[in-house]
């Protein structure tokens, strides 16, 4: 279908539903009836098999029209994919609406105080007793795990076998008492996350998905989609502007809860934009150690978004084989936050001692210093992304591996 | 603006990089270094004469191909991969980036048919090599016209039929054609460090030049910048020769009964030069971009020398370290990149320069 077809039958359909005192549950069971909740999807579960090309058109013309779209911000996101990659039609049916309509909210149950870079040596336990499935350990960087009401939980379910085929992937109820959810506060202050405790949790057999033991195929699937951002569309999502009618007073909620975790994102990617701007301002644009590290700073910045642009389009014309480029863009963005820090620390000078309402702009400077440090950890450490870069762009061999054989003989964290 | 080569360009590349493989081998590349002339007469011919790679960037009317600065760039990064010996860089690159830019239309089209097809080696003479700003302070010319002064510095001078020097007189900056045996002129060959590029000094007392065209300020900082521009090609194309090497080598080199590119110390410095020269190679390819349209950054061609020096720099380090001591023979050919990589990263401004000549180019536009 063209784009201006689509444009047409969105614009019409919202015509002739869209009203802005609706309830939000109420308007998202429509927009859900009507095929228009998530344009991608088969037709069989509320979409309409578009591309992602098409899909992008849909949500232009909600945004045109200030029509709220179904419930996409956060990790939600990552559950429907997932559960629609590899669920069953019993999962699909259970779990899809809600999370479309935004009754449920999600948190990715993942890394663990053990596990961090090495994800697949998890060792939170999963047994099977008397028909469920009981859950014993431990994860930690749960993203609204203490508001969530479902989590996607990997479990080792088989300690005999290598690591990465003893796992196994569930649809854990949060709401219940073998489940406890705690603040994590990191190092900048804020509290993105939770630790999130299992004890004798419960889970019953229809929660598994994907099958006994496929749990890292389906982590590995949960996981292409975090990559492609599918857990980070808060920003884009947002109503411009003041809109009146009560069911932007939901929305906006859902909004700001969603984005609450990620207010200080900006910070850790360097805020190379305020650089510029603080050098003129305190003068030290004169000093000319400043001006070498500003330069290094604009050469950096502006050439990773060229060598971005140049790898999106030769992706776009199939020239090149897919690479992570994703791993060199991650790598490129490390460089550039840790280089803004830096600047940003001699363009302050011995007022980056200060935080809060007492420091440059308001705190935000102070901000950068304390949380740029993230960016080389969170989603992959740089690391890990040096090792995906030489492995699999340079083709350099792998390395020695102390992990393999079954899972229990392995050493690990005590 | 362009962002990623067109089907022509890519075939000029193809084209270029084929002859290039072919006529100008490392072995080849060692035969003229050793020698006083430094560069081989039948492979000059034949890349210039018959496949025209002197004249990619010169208008079709005075016998170039009629291409841009990405033209030009193309056959820069190619010749930096293969460390191609001769005077190319010298004639076509500067000489003939200083006619088109100064040089009235009438001694452009006497001068630059042979500059195109390299029946005629000119070098550009400039007193200054590290900043424009500098540029006519030692070199004057007299009412007469005739010119005096040294040039500490010039690439090929020992073989060049044409001298173009930019000279101080009394109405500014003025770009001079002088011949090579013009009396006066002295031509002392330098010792070097990087033997696949020849430097000499030239001195001037009372020479007798023509002047070509005045030079203004303006029209210095495009030669400037479009010199830099194909040179930071040319660094390029030798940072990824150097890169790729150096990879191929850990994957060969066994020691601890694994090959060395298993080990974590070498993959990661590897993957932190793949991002150094990604980033470098797409500011280079940008700036072109920029001369060929007139738009973007008044200050890419900066941006590109500074990057490519530095990530060349960094290959260049690497290519030495992660061979270990094989790295550090004459008989291995690391070595002759290396020192390509370290003249010409102080060729034209080295990358502190650059970074203060950008910073200042950006704070006059804010």
């Amino acid at each position: 279908m063209t784009p201006d077809r689509i444009r047409s039958e969105v614009s019409a359909w919202l015509d002739a539903n869209w009203r802005v005192d609706r309830p939000l549950i109420e308007w998202r069971n429509i927009l859900l009836e009507g095929g228009w909740a998530a344009p991608h999807w088969p037709e069989e579960w509320y979409g309409r098999g578009f591309t992602l090309d098409q899909t992008a058109v849909v949500a232009e013309v909600f945004r045109e029209r200030d029509a709220v779209p179904a419930a996409q911000v956060g990790p939600r996101g990552l559950a429907s994919e997932t559960i629609l990659a590899c669920g069953s039609d019993d999962q699909k049916r259970r779990f899809l609406r809600p999370i479309l309509t935004g009754e449920h909210t999600w948190c990715q149950l993942f890394s663990e105080p053990g596990s961090g870079s090495d994800l697949a040596g998890l060792s939170t336990r999963a047994e099977l007793k008397d028909g469920k499935w009981i859950i014993n350990g431990q994860k930690v960087w749960n993203t609204s795990a203490h508001h969530a009401d479902f989590g996607l939980l990997v479990a080792r379910s088989d300690w005999d076998v290598p690591k990465h085929q003893g796992i196994s992937y569930f649809l854990l109820d949060m709401r219940q008492p073998g489940v406890e959810a705690r603040p994590l506060r990191q190092m900048n202050g804020h509290q993105s996350f939770n630790e999130v405790f299992m004890t004798n949790a419960v889970v019953p057999p229809e929660d598994l998905i994907g099958g006994e033991g496929n749990g890292w195929h389906v982590a590995k699937t949960t996981l292409s989609f975090e990559r492609r951002g599918f857990s980070r569309r808060v920003r884009g999502s947002s109503i411009d502007g003041a809109k009146q009618g009560p069911i932007y007073e939901e929305y906006e909620e859902e909004l700001r809860i969603a984005a609450e975790p990620y207010t200080w994102y900006p910070q850790r990617e360097g805020r190379v934009d305020l650089v510029l701007p603080r050098a003129r301002e305190t003068g030290t644009i004169a000093d000319p150690a400043t001006r070498q590290e500003i330069a290094k700073l604009i050469c950096l910045y502006t050439g990773a978004r060229l060598a971005s642009d140049s790898a999106e389009a030769s992706r776009k014309a199939g020239t090149t084989e897919i690479i992570p480029a994703g791993s060199i863009g991650k790598l490129a963005a490390s460089v550039i936050a840790r280089q803004a820090s830096h600047v940003h620390t001699m363009i302050s000078r011995a007022d980056a001692m200060l935080s809060g309402p007492d420091s440059a702009a308001d705190g935000i400077i102070a901000e950068v210093l304390v949380s740029v440090p993230a960016i080389s950890i969170a989603g992959g450490t740089d690391e890990i992304q040096r090792n995906i870069i030489s492995e699999r762009v340079l083709g350099m061999p792998k390395g020695y591996r102390a992990d393999q054989g079954p899972f229990r003989d392995i050493k690990r964290n005590a | 603006m362009q962002t990623e080569f067109s089907k022509e360009q890519n075939l000029l590349r193809d084209i270029v990089s084929r002859a290039l493989r072919d006529k100008s081998p490392v072995t080849a590349v060692r035969e003229s270094m050793a020698t006083n002339r430094g560069y081989d007469p039948v492979v000059w011919q034949e890349l210039c004469g018959d496949a025209g790679l002197a004249g990619v960037h010169l208008p079709e009317v005075h016998g170039g191909a009629g291409g841009g600065a990405a033209e030009l760039g193309i056959v820069a990064e190619e010749m930096g991969r293969t460390l191609f010996c001769g005077p190319w860089f010298a004639s076509a690159v500067m000489a003939g980036t200083a006619l088109i830019e100064a040089a009235d239309e009438e001694d452009r089209g006497a001068l630059l048919p042979g500059v195109a097809d390299g029946s005629t080696i000119a070098t550009l003479v400039l007193d200054d090599l590290n900043d424009p700003a500098g540029v006519g302070g030692s070199i004057s010319s007299a009412a007469d016209g005739k010119l005096s002064g040294t040039a500490a510095m010039v690439l090929d001078a020992h073989v060049a039929d044409l001298l173009l020097v930019v000279a101080s007189g009394a109405g500014g900056l003025g770009l001079h054609a002088v011949e090579s045996g013009a009396s006066g002129l002295t031509i002392e060959p330098l010792q070097v460090v990087d033997s696949t590029r020849k430097l000499s000094r030239v001195a001037l007392a009372d020479v007798p030049g023509r002047c070509v065209g005045e030079v203004s300020g303006d029209a210095l900082n495009r030669i400037w910048d479009r010199i830099c521009s194909a040179l930071a090609h040319e660094i390029i194309g030798g940072a990824q020769h150097l890169f790729e090497t150096t990879v191929n080598y850990t994957k060969e080199r066994f020691q601890f009964g694994r090959p060395i590119g298993s080990f974590q110390a070498l993959k990661h410095r590897c993957a932190d030069l793949l991002l150094e020269i990604e980033i470098a190679r797409a500011l280079t390819h940008h700036s072109a971009r920029c001369l060929d349209a007139g738009a973007g950054e008044p200050w890419a061609a900066s941006m590109a020398k500074a990057a490519a020096a530095d990530a060349c720099m960094s290959a260049a380090r690497a290519g030495i370290q992660l061979r270990g001591g094989i790295g550090f023979t004459w008989e291995n050919d690391t070595h002759l990149w290396f020192k390509r990589a370290k003249g010409s990263e102080v060729l034209f401004g080295t990358p502190a320069i650059h970074r203060e000549r950008m910073m200042t180019m950006l704070e006059g536009a804010a």
